[in-house]
């Protein structure tokens, strides 16, 4: 008998809209395998936190209350990824979970293979499309830097998936939701499983991360010089979209790495994104070819992001970007 | 400090792919290999920790043959020694997780390093695997780090930030870019690394237990609406935007 179970994060005691994609598909699958499905959270959030999941269709969520969870590391902690690993997994077990979904993020990332490991899973992490077909789940995942894409097929009863954050879609309908809190006590960690520890989480305030961002305008060698960026963050900012960049501004220490995209940098699915003075290198558009609107603004017409663009303008960025920010500004958005 | 760094053959990341004919997997025909450019971070922290610490680098690689290159690009970088294990067909995650944990296992390492993610499957998986099969400690998308008496501290690459970790030793390590510049290889260390040896041994672990079932190429992009009137053209892009694509 399958059942399935979505592991959803929280980022500042909220849940993240990657959690609102898992809770959905979960939800999808569940119908068309015709069986059970939950979510687990492991966070310090309170419980009324977990009404926004209910809009997307949650109902039975489980709740492993982290700074409880932490207590037995009697150590101080934030977290430990294989401490919450063996949580996972403990829980799946020990509720004949076999099917577990996990979001791509940095800590979807993080315990992706150790979680496959500790529950006997096959595996099949990133992916952006999920099938059924004759009973068996197919999952799509891209490769080769998204320059081809793999079907893969499971040989086993246990399966982890884990879903490119920004690609499925968060669907609003109402769940009946009800929460039930786990006795960390009955999770079987002690102490030593506490390894690795994170003693501390630095944000840099206030900035979109592009990883995350619905919307990225990315700047790149096109731009000319670091101070000529203001250009970048003001359509940024009237678009209330993140600011990225191409790998030569980043090695030229004008932009810094985090805001990197492409295949040595992050990998990004907005729904719009917009690429100003940027040629379009395979290496770039690895991490954004995915993306659901994509905008150049290039003066070469021949300039290769052109051709995976749905909309853009030859022209100078100097001009364009200026007068696209007043455009945009007045729309009020 | 004995350090063990595992690195893996890839396709140049130019690559321009191809499918065979089986469409299971792509055309390997005129394809230039590269060591994983993850794995470059990897074997210089490897060698510049033997440089201050003392001690040897030792470069494992699983797959065919041809894996034997990124052994000897980890040589020319300054490793001491390499073992290669040779696959017996086409693997997925697991199965080169398990025989390079089956190879590390008896190295008795302080530190295994890897990158962070191969740049063929893009998987991001194989060091939290071994971690998980070696029982040990495992960090990955490391950017910084430091070794204290028998503590390592590091700093971790997320979203928006980064976590500061810290562990005991032996760990495994994924690097990330900006941990390091990974040096380019001398004449003489191109010439030595030639005629190095390197340990070969057979899989130990064979079966995969996913499969792929089909390869394909991503649809090709109708033409996009691109403007070619420069400037004047912002009000129409804003239009297009808003009316038809509606995305702001
Ligand atoms: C292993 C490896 C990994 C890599 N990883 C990445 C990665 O993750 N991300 C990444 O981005 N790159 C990566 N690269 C580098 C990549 O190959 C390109 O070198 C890089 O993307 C180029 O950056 P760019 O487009 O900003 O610069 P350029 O290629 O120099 O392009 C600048 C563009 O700006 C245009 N331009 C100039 N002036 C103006 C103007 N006034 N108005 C409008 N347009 C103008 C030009 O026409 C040109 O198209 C990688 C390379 C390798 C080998
Ligand atoms: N076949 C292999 N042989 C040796 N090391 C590998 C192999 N495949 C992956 N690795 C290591 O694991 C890291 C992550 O790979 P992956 O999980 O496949 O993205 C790589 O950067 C390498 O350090």
């Amino acid at each position: 008998m399958k059942k399935i179970l979505a592991i959803l994060e929280t980022k500042d005691n909220k849940f993240k809209n990657s959690s609102f994609e898992l809770i959905s598909e979960a939800r999808k699958l569940s119908a068309e395998l015709k069986c059970e499905f939950a979510g687990l959270s492991i966070t310090a959030a309170e419980d009324n936190a977990f009404t926004s999941l209910s809009e997307y269709g949650a109902e039975k969520i489980y709740k492993i209350d982290l700074n409880e969870l932490n207590k037995i590391s009697g150590k101080d902690c934030v977290f430990s990824y294989p401490a919450i690993t063996k949580v996972i997994a403990n829980f799946a077990k020990a509720n004949d979970f076999n099917i577990i979904l996990l979001s791509a993020t940095a800590f979807g990332k993080e315990i992706t293979g150790s979680l496959s490991v500790k529950t006997n899973s096959a595996l099949c992490p990133d992916i952006v499309d999920i099938k059924i077909d004759n009973g068996d789940i197919i999952a799509t995942r891209p490769v080769y830097a998204g320059k081809a894409y793999t079907k893969v097929k499971f040989n086993s009863d246990n399966i982890l998936i884990s879903l490119r954050p920004n690609v499925f879609k968060a669907e609003k309908i109402n769940g009946n939701l009800s929460i039930e809190k786990i006795d960390v006590n009955t999770l079987n960690i002690g102490a030593s499983d506490f390894t690795a520890i994170v003693k501390e989480v630095v944000t840099s305030t206030g900035k979109l991360d592009v990883a995350e961002a619905d919307r990225i305008v990315s700047g790149g060698r096109g731009l000319r010089a670091p101070e000529n960026f203001n250009l970048i963050e003001n359509l940024a900012k009237v678009l209330g979209a993140a600011t990225g960049a191409s790998r030569a501004v980043v090695d030229a220490g004008w932009r810094p790495h985090s805001e990197q995209v492409g295949q040595t940098g992050k990998t990004v699915s907005p729904s719009l994104y917009i690429a100003c003075g940027i040629s379009g290198a395979i290496q770039h558009l690895a991490g954004m070819s995915t993306s659901k609107c994509i905008v150049a603004i290039n003066k070469d017409k021949d300039a290769p992001i052109f051709q995976i663009a749905d909309y853009g303008i030859v022209g100078d960025v100097f001009e364009i970007l200026p007068a696209l920010t007043i455009e945009i500004e007045k729309l009020n958005i | 400090m004995k350090i063990a760094v595992c690195v893996s053959l890839v396709p140049d990341s130019t690559t321009k792919v191809k499918l065979s004919n089986d469409k299971l997997k792509i055309d390997k025909n005129g394809v230039t290999f590269i060591i994983n450019p993850y794995d470059e971070f990897a074997v210089e922290e490897a060698v510049q920790l033997k440089e201050k610490h003392g001690g040897e680098v030792i470069a494992v690689s699983f797959g065919t043959i041809k894996s034997k290159d990124a052994i000897k690009k980890a040589y020319q970088m300054g490793a001491d020694k390499g073992i290669f294990v040779e696959a017996s067909g086409d693997f997925d995650s697991f199965t080169a997780a398990k025989n390079l944990a089956e190879t590390i296992k008896d190295l008795n390492a302080d530190i295994i390093f890897f990158g962070k993610q191969s740049i063929d499957y893009d998987s991001s998986v194989i060091p939290a695997m071994v971690g998980e099969i070696l029982n040990l400690p495992y960090i990955n998308v490391v950017t910084k780090l430091d070794i204290d008496g028998t503590i390592i501290r590091v700093e971790r690459e997320i979203e928006g930030g980064k976590e500061i970790l810290e562990s005991t030793m032996p760990v495994i390590i994924g690097a990330q870019k900006g941990l390091n510049n990974p040096r380019y290889p001398n004449l003489r260390s191109i010439m030595a690394s030639k005629s190095k040896p390197v340990e070969e041994k057979k899989a130990s672990y064979t079966g995969n237990i996913t499969e792929v079932t089909e390869m394909s190429l991503p649809a090709i992009k109708g033409t996009g609406k691109i403007l070619k009137n420069g400037v004047s053209d912002v009000p129409e892009l804003v239009k297009l935007l808003r009316e038809e694509a509606k995305v702001i």
